[in-house]
């Protein structure tokens, strides 16, 4: 695909986020639609191309009033949304829609119009991996972090820093859920839920939900908004089940999708101003760091609790406080990419001064999947 | 009311000559009559090479503890917390999920790459679990 051809004219979050016990799932995707509509100056009738997870297609657009011409309903966990921006983005410039709506909402706190999630007995995951007691994100995504830690020498401290670091981040930012400060102590002598993995190392459980609007560089400069342009874009999947990954030290889903996307886009990793790796839990940036290739696995850990992630630093890091401080629906990664978008146009609670090129990069289910997309907001 | 049951896999076309395997005390992998490749989970066909030309074989029981974590909240229904939940790499190559027993479920008791071998749960009279303990000598 090449760069620079289609950008974000619209983004949006709902109105509240955390506890949002007045609106079901579905109503939640329409709050978030209609914000994104409200920013890029749009009505809902200009939309033809239309993505969503989990939630169908034709469940939203029915619900909003859309009619598309064109629909895409990949739902491959909690990056989904970046693998949206990448479908839509191809769609738009092979002509088969004009302005396209991704939608994600989850009511992950209150469960309300929320199917539950679970796995069917004669499944793969329900014959070989449930019966050993996997109830969860929270007992089966930690599952490779001792193997990581052996392998490159990382620490219980530097895995802890990354939730220190991000609440720091989310100190400056006025939407999120947790803003005290933390220390490493703290983190390490908070309740055990998953061993190695404390209370504070694993995502929030929040409602909440946001939109994206995308359409053609082109027709991107009449809008209200500063456009935000795909660079590059990058997908892949590995497994549903996360004793089958080909290996604990790295993440092939990521190490594919992550180089794909900066090869599209033509960027070194110093040409990275800004930087979100969805963190579900606190291994998840040091995955991140390696497998797309910003340093040695060995020295991810290091990188991190040494301070060049946190404010200030020469890496800025999930600047919304992440999934572990800022909110954690259940599928973050439009909470990222919404970030993303925000520090591209300059107008994040935590801007980091002349940014011009953001990396986001998702995981869906348990290293399962992965989305990654590269933002400018130069063309 | 009965006590919450620990889930219960369900076999299928292609899966039940593990779980057969398991209600027999043997550990059955699945071998490509064309390139080697030995694999689980179960399957008719080669995951590396596309053979349909594959054998069920019995497989050593042994291999030893690739990562694993101490679930202690939420606890899968039929759950005592705190309990490991291992990964361990078998002996022929593949990775699989499992429990370890005759062990306690601690971080000290529980070192990485520790040898285990294979031994046999059952959970009713249909399904027997393969479960890990660790190896003897």
């Amino acid at each position: 695909m090449r760069s620079n051809q289609v950008a974000v004219v619209g983004a949006a979050e709902t109105t509240e986020l955390g506890v949002i016990p007045n609106a079901s799932q579905l109503q939640l995707h329409a709050d978030a639609a209609l914000n994104a509509i409200a920013d890029a100056g749009l009505k809902l009738s200009d939309i033809d191309g239309f993505a969503t997870a989990v939630e169908t297609p034709q469940q939203v657009c029915h619900y909003l009033g859309i009619k598309p011409t064109w629909v895409d309903g990949t739902s491959v966990g909690g990056c989904s949304f970046m693998l949206h921006v990448r479908h839509a983005a191809a769609a738009i410039e092979a002509g088969l829609c004009k302005t396209v709506l991704i939608t994600h909402a989850e009511s992950g706190k209150s469960m309300i119009g929320k199917a539950p999630r679970s796995i069917p007995a004669d499944s793969l995951q329900g014959q070989f991996e449930a019966p050993f007691g996997v109830y969860g994100p929270p007992s089966m995504f930690p599952i490779p972090v001792l193997r990581f830690m052996k392998t490159y020498g990382i620490t219980h401290e530097q895995l802890a820093s990354v939730a220190v670091v991000q609440r720091e981040w989310a100190a400056k930012n006025p939407r999120a859920m947790m803003k005290d400060p933390i220390t490493v102590a703290d983190v390490l002598n908070s309740r055990m839920i998953a061993y190695p993995f404390r209370l504070l190392q694993c995502c929030l459980v929040t409602d909440g939900g946001g939109a994206l609007i995308l359409t053609s560089a082109d027709r991107a400069k009449d809008f209200p908004r500063k456009p935000v342009y795909m660079m590059g874009t990058g997908e892949s999947v590995e497994t549903p089940m996360v004793s089958q990954m080909e290996t604990f030290n790295s993440s092939r889903a990521f190490k594919t999708a992550g180089p794909l996307a900066f090869k599209e886009a033509g960027i070194a990793h110093k040409d990275v101003d800004h930087l979100m790796i969805y963190d579900a839990f606190a291994h998840l940036p040091l995955f991140g760091l390696g497998d797309l290739g910003f340093m040695p696995h060995e020295e991810t850990g290091k990188f991190i609790a040494d301070g060049n992630t946190r404010p200030g630093g020469k890496l800025p890091l999930n600047t919304n406080g992440g999934g572990l401080s800022y909110m954690h629906s259940g599928m973050y990664g439009m909470y990222a990419l919404q970030e993303s978008v925000r520090q591209m146009r300059g107008i994040a609670p935590a801007q980091v001064a002349n940014a011009k090129i953001s990396v986001c990069h998702g995981v869906g289910g348990m290293f399962a999947a992965s989305g990654t997309i590269v933002f400018t907001n130069e063309r | 009311m009965a006590e919450p049951q620990r889930a219960r896999p369900k076999p299928t076309p292609e899966t039940q000559h593990f779980w057969d395997g398991t209600k027999a005390g043997e550990l059955r992998l699945q071998r490509c009559d064309a390139c080697a490749h030995v694999y689980f989970p179960p399957r008719p066909f080669c995951p590396s090479c596309a053979s349909r030309k594959v054998s069920v074989f019995k497989a050593s029981g042994k291999g030893f503890l690739y990562s694993y974590v101490i679930n202690h909240r939420p606890a899968a229904p039929g759950f005592t917390p705190p309990y490991a939940i291992a990964v361990v790499e078998l002996a022929e190559g593949p990775r699989m999920m499992s429990n370890i027993i005759d062990c306690p479920q601690t971080p000290e008791a529980l070192e990485l790459d520790m040898k285990l071998e294979v031994a046999f749960e059952a959970l009713d009279d249909k399904i027997t679990l393969p479960v890990f303990r660790p190896a003897k000598g």
